[in-house]
């Protein structure tokens, strides 16, 4: 069973503490409340049935029972706004705590099955947490508070029911930890199975217009109900199991009822306790158990807040690449020293030692086939990829030892596929540097050979609105242009003219070189030969030897 | 009421109204009505046998207070005890055969949906953002969930209670039956709509607010290497920030309404026990009321407020599901961008040319890609059509894959493209997209689908074809390695060569090839592009590309300027 509080929790959401104050004082006036009721209730009752009084008589009881009732209307509001509030704070908290964590692991650490882990956490699991607090803890709180009020008058009534009652409703939670110790794995399997099924989903929408291609689509809508009928299955495999745990505590608790009704009955018969007193309790007597039931209708909602809580409490533990404090940076030469890399949890090294010096103001080109760790090599001066030997120097300082954000500022990547992030194109060229002009947005956007006048709506085009044509070497060139409007001193460009003509290329190039030229050390890796032909130095991977 | 009609704007004579996007969902429900009946039943018998706990225990106590033979009360007393667990044993089988239900109907519902996305995709499908179009299918069907679950079971079982719960009152004493029949309904139809008044607006924005949420989270995860570089996370972490206290905003006011709901739901129950007394006190003073049952009626609307209780909750689900079922609709009536003809042709038979005259084109809602082309194809031969980004390569492949609807002509083999089925067209065109997709399964799979129960042997001889072969024997399984989530574990240029494999191995006559040697190195790429054309020698080739590299061995090649053939 999920622990009912998780400490990490209460330590992280500063919400759920005050909360937990308001839910006591509101639970207790509540338990009150209850117990005033049932003696008003029973007294009404009792006096007309066996003592003949009229309505005139016992007016003053209906309007106390009247009063209570508004203050129980009340208490309701009151307990019902506190504790979404709470929520909506914790769920908001843990998301930028999630996604702030996760930036700074980097692209390395998100590639994967784990991007799609991460989305459904962020949105779907953080969102589940919110039942949690709103719901799950406030019951927590009332399961502790009501029936200890309500038993204790039960006590002053009648020792036997209060017996009944003390015996049995601790059982309730000890069942409940039983049932759902039984039920723990099943949740985390239905937690995992939803997940693989989101990916599904998309992965098969996403590649729809290949199904259809190749006729495929209706075959695998086939594939799909059959996937779906398995997840059914699955789902309610757990809510058998899961339904059991509230399925024995409403047993538990009605079953007790009908034993401390029937035993007030026999006693009344019998003359040794008067109708009142058996009205109290037989009121009472369900007040206690319905808390602590639940509880456990919470429980549902709750395992999957606390699970997806727990996950992300697992991410926010995973070590960054660099962790380093080191703020203060000067400059140099970056020397690569015999650098080699492997991947976590992969069998085979993603980069052979390498050695090279990337200077201020030149151009070097890494050249190799496809696999022999070019990508890789960019990751581990990104600072998202620790190497496995050797050690990277700037100013003869290593690189382990730097504050990977500090050290993050200073460098610029364009990668194969950059991601648009808009919402506008100006957005996206102005994201170095927030400030920069409309006219300066336009003059990188030209400089990398994008005229903004091609696009529908120029530099306030809608990303949205580009991305169904926006090819990969349109996207490259407006993450170019980012890099053009705040240069760093260090750029690493992976393939920056791929899909662009010779045109397009003639004029990245010249920007690159512009870069370079303003004192920025550029490393391309490159395949075609113009853009090796640019370079100031080439270095072979996966080969001995250094070319010129 | 005719002031307000006579307000509406004119509508045409014969119009109708849409339909509420809720009851579009219903014909998935009937599907699954007998599970629903035994699930409204069982609830029913749950609720029922609560207030029958409660009364009996009343009547039992009140009596026993009369000091009677115990045998007399014998039958009270099995009574109580069976309402004791036949309430627990009805709840449990009540969850599982609604849950199982409604399950089912979410089972259909998201086939009809992928059903429809794979008529209109990709062109009719509006360029959404990805974690949009996510959130639609897997949260807002979901969502549709609670239309059964938690909108017509509990409202269905808790009216038959409540029905029965009257009618004992009434019996007892008739000005208790109106007593408990006002409060009931009260509860069951004033509370509620308070409720999902004061909650509508919020619970309205709450879909789009989340579907923002989720399209930001996926953004930023998309784009974590060019956030992480640019100092630019900060910001983009604000942002989500600002979209989660407006959710979290949307979730309070949805907080007030369901805290008035309680408090309300609280002051309709404890008062009708106040009016319950109010009116069976003095009918116990007049003798119309026997004493024994003045328990039974004050302690009835305790019990059977239960069967309304849900109904607040139910009001709010229903609007919560009105949202989802909007959006769910929306994809439902998608509009076709190429329907299929009525009486649709044959595709032609043996080897077949393309003929384009004055073919004009666009993507639903822009302006012309392309316009007024011509472009002859004999059959057999190849053709490179050469032309800067966006000068209409793909728009043009689009159409010629059935996947946009064009004017002028364009024979394929002599029959008119527009005259036969999106499905014969692509029987004989094959299209390799410039990005074709990965599917999360092994490198083998993703190329048998073009072509299903090819052996393992012919998949392999198609990826030894596009040079995919040295690469495979250096991987642990060959064809059998897993490609992951969206082909990331394969690179861009394995990823274009798998594409490539798909159509050499499904065999069409014509194929469309969208820059399949880019993210190839210069000499690599002339010698995929040799080794294609041998591959595909015999075949119609049209081969789009924004450089001529490679192309020299084409039979002809043309260029496209920003929609126009030179």
């Amino acid at each position: 069973m999920p622990r009912p509080l998780d400490p990490r929790l209460i330590r992280y959401a500063r919400g759920v503490r005050t909360l937990l104050i308001g839910s006591v004082v509101v639970a207790s006036s509540t338990a009150v409340l209850v117990v005033i009721q049932a003696f008003c209730l029973a007294d009404v009752i009792s006096r007309v049935f066996l003592d003949g009084e009229s309505l005139d008589q016992t007016v003053a009881v209906l309007v106390l029972l009247g009063s209570v009732v508004l203050a129980r209307a009340l208490l309701a509001l009151i307990g019902e706004t506190l504790s979404q509030r709470a929520a909506t704070r914790t769920s908001a908290q843990l998301r930028a705590a999630l996604l702030g964590h996760v930036v700074r692991l980097g692209p390395v650490w998100l590639s994967g099955e784990r991007r799609g882990q991460v989305a459904t956490l962020a949105t779907r699991g953080i969102d589940s947490v919110e039942p949690y607090v709103a719901r799950y803890l406030p019951q927590l709180v009332i399961a502790f508070v009501v029936p200890i009020t309500v038993g204790v008058a039960i006590l002053t009534q009648d020792l036997l029911a209060a017996v009944i009652v003390a015996v049995t409703a601790p059982l309730i939670p000890v069942f409940m930890v039983l049932v759902g110790m039984y039920t723990q794995t099943a949740t985390a399997k239905q937690w995992s199975t939803l997940g693989a099924l989101a990916g599904h989903f998309l992965d098969v929408v996403a590649g729809l217009p290949t199904l259809k291609a190749f006729g495929r689509e209706r075959v695998q809508a086939e594939q799909m109900a059959e996937v779906d009928s398995r997840y059914r299955r699955a789902t309610l495999g757990v809510l058998r199991i899961s339904f059991l745990s509230s399925f024995v505590l409403e047993i538990l608790a009605t079953v007790s009822i009908a034993v401390v009704a029937v035993s007030i009955g026999l006693r009344l018969v019998s003359g040794t306790l008067d109708l009142r007193t058996g009205l109290v309790v037989l009121i009472l007597a369900p007040e206690v158990y319905l808390p602590i039931r639940m509880v456990g209708a919470q429980f549902h909602a709750a395992a999957e807040g606390i699970e997806a809580a727990d996950q992300v409490f697992t991410v926010l533990a995973v070590e960054p690449a660099l962790t380093g404090a080191t703020t203060e940076i000067i400059w140099d030469d970056v020397v690569v020293d015999e650098v080699s890399a492997t991947y976590t949890g992969a069998q085979t090294v993603a980069l052979s030692p390498v050695s090279l010096v990337l200077r201020p103001g030149h151009v070097l080109a890494v050249v190799g086939s496809s696999g022999v760790g070019k990508s890789t090599l960019i990751a581990v001066l990104s600072g998202y990829l620790a190497p496995t030997c050797g050690v990277v120097r700037i100013g003869g300082v290593d690189l382990g030892s730097l504050d990977p954000e500090a050290w993050r500022s200073h460098i610029a990547v364009v990668s194969q596929e950059p991601a648009l992030l808009g919402p506008r194109v100006a957005d996206d060229v102005r994201l170095r540097r927030p400030a920069a002009s409309d006219a300066e947005v336009g003059e990188a956007l030209r400089g990398v050979g994008l005229d903004p006048a091609t696009l529908p709506d120029g530099i306030h085009t809608r990303v949205g609105d580009l991305a169904s044509d926006v090819s990969a070497g349109q996207r490259r060139r407006i993450a170019l242009a980012r890099v053009l409007i705040g240069p760093p001193d260090l750029i690493l460009l992976d393939e920056p003219t791929a899909g662009l003509d010779d045109v397009a290329e003639a004029e990245v190039m010249a920007a690159i070189r512009r870069l370079a030229d303003g004192g920025a050390a550029v490393l391309v890796v490159a395949h075609r030969p113009s853009l090796i032909a640019g370079a100031d130095e080439v270095v072979q991977l996966g080969a001995i030897g250094v070319g010129a | 009421m005719t002031m307000m009609e006579s307000q509406r704007p004119q509508t045409k004579s014969g119009d109708v109204p849409p339909p509420s996007p809720v009851r579009r969902l219903l014909p998935w429900l009937a599907t699954e009505r007998h599970r629903l009946a035994l699930a409204v039943l069982l609830g029913a018998l749950a609720i029922g046998s609560g207030v029958g706990l409660l009364a009996t225990s009343a009547w039992l106590i009140s009596s026993a207070a009369l000091r009677p033979q115990i045998l007399e009360l014998e039958v009270a007393i099995v009574a109580v005890r069976a309402f004791g667990i036949g309430r627990g044993v009805f709840r449990y089988a009540e969850r599982l055969v609604s849950h199982d239900a409604a399950f089912r109907v979410l089972s259909s519902l998201r086939l009809a949906v992928y059903s429809r996305l794979a008529v209109v995709a990709p062109a009719g499908v509006p360029a959404y953002r990805r974690g949009d179009l996510l959130e639609r299918l897997v949260r807002d069907v979901d969502a549709t969930q609670d239309l059964p679950l938690r909108v017509l079971l509990p409202y269905a079982s808790g009216a038959v209670v409540s029905l029965a719960s009257v009618a004992l009152a009434w019996f007892i004493l008739p000005a208790a039956g109106v007593v408990l029949m006002v409060s009931l309904a009260l509860a069951a139809t004033l509370v509620p709509w308070i409720t999902a008044r004061s909650a509508a607006e919020a619970e309205r924005a709450t879909a789009p607010a989340r579907g923002e949420i989720s399209a930001d989270v996926l953004t930023l995860l998309d784009g974590v290497n060019d956030l992480g570089m640019s100092g630019a996370a900060p910001r983009w972490l604000e942002r989500l920030a600002e979209d989660d206290r407006r959710i979290g905003a949307l979730a309070r006011s949805r907080a007030r309404a369901a805290g008035l709901s309680a408090g309300l739901g609280a002051a309709v129950s404890g008062g009708s026990v106040v009016a319950m007394l109010a009116v069976a006190i003095p009918a116990v003073r007049s003798g119309e009321l026997i004493g024994v049952n003045l328990a039974v009626l004050a302690l009835l609307p305790l019990a059977t407020f239960e069967a309304v209780a849900a109904m607040p909750g139910a009001a709010l689900a229903l609007g919560r599901v009105r949202g989802a079922a909007q959006r769910v609709v929306e994809i439902l009536d998608a509009m076709d961008p190429v329907p299929d003809p009525v009486s649709p042709l044959d595709p032609p038979a043996g080897d077949v040319g393309v003929t384009l005259r004055g073919v004009s084109a666009r993507w639903p809602g822009g302006v012309d890609i392309l316009t007024g082309v011509d472009l002859v194809v004999p059959s057999r031969r190849s053709i490179g059509v050469v032309g800067p980004s966006g000068s209409g390569k793909s728009t043009l492949l689009a159409v010629l894959s059935g996947f946009l609807p064009y004017s002028g002509s364009i024979l394929l083999g002599g029959v008119e493209l527009r005259e036969m089925t999106g499905a014969a067209i692509r029987t004989v065109i094959g299209w390799c997209p410039q990005v074709p997709h990965i599917f999360d399964t092994s490198v083998v799979e993703n190329v048998r689908l073009a072509k299903p129960g090819a052996s393992d042997d012919e998949v392999r001889g198609v990826l030894d074809a596009v040079g995919l072969g040295p690469w495979l024997d250096s991987t642990n399984r060959g064809i059998h390695t897993p490609v992951g989530d969206h082909g990331a574990l394969v690179s861009a240029g394995q990823r274009q060569r798998i594409g490539v494999a798909r159509v050499l191995l499904a065999g069409h006559r014509v194929v469309l090839l969208d820059e399949p040697t880019e993210h190839l190195d210069e000499g690599t790429a002339e010698a995929v592009a040799a080794e294609l054309l041998r591959v595909l020698a015999g075949r119609t080739v049209i081969w789009v590309a924004h450089r001529d590299h490679g192309l020299a061995e084409l039979d002809e090649v043309v260029s496209l300027d920003r929609g126009v053939l030179r």
